[in-house]
């Protein structure tokens, strides 16, 4: 399913390359230039397309999705690096 | 005075917000910085939605598609819509649960991590905040400059060089001032809490300002069939050719009244006598200030009197009429070939030639309310400043020619929102999430809310081309696109309405300001001062004073230069999110490749900064606004030249895609050539499930 949802984000970055209404002034109902009629409908379709990535590929496994205790953090918040402080680079 | 009133009560408001929202602060450097990881999906849409939209939201887009048509909404919104999206699910939420796991405030606090190197810090702090610098410019001065324009008359006899409104640098001040206040008491929670209220504020005032406008356009379907008579280039990404038509005529009318001027006030070689003007007039309908000088050159055509100029003698006149500066040594044909237009553009044009327009109509100059002749109404108001300048450009100035969007630049603009990934402070706000699932609500809705905002500015902006107030055009030629919407609220609506829409841009100006304000403050204070002073040297209070004190000295750093009143800033912009799009393989590969070491990701900054700095200077310091890498033609690869237009066929590249490709190049090859990183950092940030 995965690669079907970056198939999707694929498709919709081709898509959103319309060359087909480049030349087009239509006015669809009177007054919505074609083109940006087209690009509004990429955005709603950007929308379903992330839906479905939430739904389907979401990145992070739900056992590392537990809320920060703020009051008793994890971690003392101070990145190993910083407290080596030196000798790299 | 009723605008004013309304944004005095809109600032008003904010302050309260900020202050009651610091009656929950908890005191602890984390609370400050990211709102004790405590934010929840609405407010983390909204927090992210109003930081990234700035005062480009409502002012850059209706200005960008008056300038160049329905096109930028794919170009920058539909994009956007995407790119942003795949930046919050792929980066945001990785950053948000390593954050979670290590204890992360900025980014490079993270970076020293993953990439075992301390002295990171150093390259990407400079480097980052003096890309964050122009952008935090961009709206200090953009907030000015509105509340300038929509205040002008307020006053009965003060600031009379500010055409009597709020001066821009009073109004910058206020606004820097505000938002300082309510980040200095309020830090993150105070932040993200406005930001929700701003974003809803400009969103519901932008969808009203829409229908308002629309309904004194005549309608919805009136509106656009009147670009589709007048522009019809407007609606679409190519060049009509009843647009081409119009403007080949008026571009050689230009010539014409360029060669008459030029002869009569430069060489004085030509001089109507009082009887040929008085032919001259009678012959000619009035229709705009300065129509005698119209007048008289379709006199003087009529007559023949043009044809004693040499060639090079009308290239000069071409120069001086479009206030171009002359070249030190003229070209081998000058006095063969006459200029194109295309030529003509690529000679600079003199900075602040348009203020001559306070010398040409200075006695039509002065406030905006007051009648210049009272005993004769029909003479109309006072000028401001601003429209004797704007006059002098339209009467003057050559007619622009129209353009096309060409599909490799449209493509190529495509990663440009890749910077999203790399804003520092936009990684703070998804540091600041409750949890990994508060992350759906704004990758889904983010696309749908630009639309929301920008279909109708789009379309106003596109409106605005051949919109009319009285049977005259509403906007004259080279009008600048970024006042546009400001300036038709207030030409057609009501002083209430125009209140809270300038209510409504500051709204998207602020929401960027605070989150940037508040991210570098955090940066200099968690990178610079306690990692190199020591964690244990300072209290959590303490920590929470320097952040507090490094605000007040950025907001103050940046209200200083935004008194230089460097307008390229505008153009910067773009340049800017390019240099953090450039970055954006480097957050990308730390987070998903194993195999990325520490001299790959130097290579990587390296590389993205010194192509960076190498285009910037191509671009005459983003002078060339229009700027593009071209292939094809005459050469395999040029730069845009001043005032170029380029060819169909010629494919033109955006600067960023060849940034991000030398970037992603030198980091890919120069990680495969050195040592990977330690077992212990691969198990921290790549663990096996």
């Amino acid at each position: 399913m995965k690669y079907a949802i970056w198939g999707l984000v694929l498709l919709l970055i081709i898509l959103h390359q319309d060359l087909w209404f480049w030349d087009d002034a239509t006015l669809v109902f009177g007054f919505m230039p074609i083109g940006l009629l087209y690009h509004a409908g990429i955005s709603v379709a950007a929308a379903v397309t992330w839906y479905l990535a939430t739904l389907y590929a979401w990145p992070i496994d739900p056992a590392e999705d537990a809320p920060v205790n703020s009051e008793n953090p994890a971690t003392s918040g101070n990145p190993v690096i910083s407290e080596n402080n030196g000798g790299e680079a | 005075m009723i605008q004013l009133t309304i944004i005095t009560v809109y600032l008003a408001l904010l302050l309260i917000l900020g202050i009651f929202s610091s009656r929950l602060f908890k005191g602890t450097s984390k609370d400050y910085m990211l709102a004790s990881h405590s934010i929840g999906p609405f407010l983390l849409l909204m927090s992210i939605f109003g930081t990234t939209m700035t005062a480009f939201a409502l002012v850059g887009s209706s200005g960008e598609a008056y300038k160049e048509g329905i096109g930028v909404y794919g170009m920058l919104a539909s994009s956007s819509g995407i790119i942003h999206s795949l930046c919050f699910f792929v980066l945001g939420v990785k950053v948000w649960s390593l954050g979670k796991k290590y204890g992360y405030t900025t980014q490079i606090q993270f970076f020293r991590d993953r990439l075992e190197s301390d002295k990171i810090g150093i390259l990407l702090f400079p480097i980052l905040v003096g890309l964050v610098i122009p952008y935090l410019l961009i709206g200090v001065m953009a907030s000015g400059t509105v509340v300038n324009s929509v205040t002008e008359g307020a006053f009965e006899s003060s600031f009379a060089l500010y055409d009597y409104g709020v001066p821009p640098w009073l109004a910058s001040l206020v606004i820097c001032a505000v938002v300082l206040i309510y980040v200095f008491f309020g830090g993150m929670r105070g932040t993200a809490w406005a930001n929700t209220f701003q974003t809803l504020v400009f969103m519901i005032l932008g969808v009203v300002t829409f229908y308002i406008i629309a309904d004194h356009l005549g309608g919805l379907k009136a509106a656009s069939e009147a670009v589709a008579k007048k522009n019809p280039s407007k609606l679409m990404r190519s060049v009509a050719p009843e647009d081409q038509e119009r403007y080949e005529q008026a571009y050689a009318q230009w010539k014409t009244m360029a060669k008459y001027n030029y002869a009569s006030k430069k060489l004085k070689s030509i001089s109507l006598t009082e009887e040929q003007k008085k032919a001259a007039y009678a012959a000619f309908k009035p229709r705009m200030p300065n129509w005698q000088l119209k007048a008289e050159t379709i006199f003087a055509k009529k007559n023949g009197l043009l044809k004693q100029l040499s060639i090079a003698q009308i290239n000069d006149a071409y120069l001086w009429q479009d206030d171009r500066i002359p070249p030190e040594t003229k070209p081998e044909d000058w006095d063969k070939t006459e200029l194109t237009h295309e030529a003509l553009q690529q000679y600079p044009r003199k900075p602040g030639a348009e203020l001559a327009g306070y010398k040409i109509f200075a006695d039509k100059i002065g406030h905006p309310k007051k009648l210049i002749d009272p005993k004769n109404p029909k003479a109309g108001k006072f000028w401001t400043r601003k429209k004797a300048r704007g006059v002098y450009r339209a009467t003057k100035w050559a007619p622009d020619a129209p353009h096309h969007i060409d599909p490799w630049k449209f493509l190529t603009y495509l990663f440009v929102p890749l910077s999203v990934g790399m804003f520092p402070h936009l990684f703070q706000h998804w540091l600041t999430a409750k949890n990994a699932n508060s992350f759906k609500l704004p990758v889904v809705a983010h696309p749908v809310f630009i639309m929301i905002v920008w279909v109708p500015c789009v379309l106003v902006g596109v409106w605005a081309t051949s919109a009319e107030l009285n049977g005259k055009a509403m906007f004259p030629p080279h009008f600048p696109p970024n006042a546009v919407l400001a300036t038709m609220v207030k030409m057609i609506t009501t002083p209430v309405l125009t209140g809270f829409l300038t209510a409504g841009i500051l709204a998207a100006i602020m929401s960027s300001l605070d989150s940037q304000f508040l991210c570098v403050g955090t940066i200099f204070t968690e990178d610079i001062v306690v990692h190199y002073g020591g964690k244990n040297r300072f209290s959590d209070k303490q920590t929470v004073i320097i952040a507090r004190l490094f605000i007040i000295a950025i907001v103050a750093l940046t209200y200083f230069f935004s008194l230089f009143e460097p307008r390229q800033v505008f153009t910067l912009g773009v340049w800017c999110f390019s240099g953090f799009s450039s970055l954006f393989p480097l957050i990308l590969a730390a987070l998903y490749w194993k195999r990325l070491t520490k001299a790959g990701a130097y290579a990587c900054i390296i590389t993205a900064i010194s192509l960076w700095l190498y285009l910037f200077t191509m671009s005459d310091y983003a002078a060339i606004s229009n700027f593009t890498i071209n292939f094809g033609g005459d050469s395999f690869v040029s730069f845009t030249k001043p005032g170029q237009h380029i060819e169909p066929g010629i494919i033109q590249t955006m600067p960023v895609m060849t940034m991000i490709l030398g970037s992603t190049l030198a980091m890919i090859l120069v990680s495969l050539v050195t040592k990977p990183p330690s077992q212990e950092t691969l198990d921290r940030f790549f663990p096996t499930k």
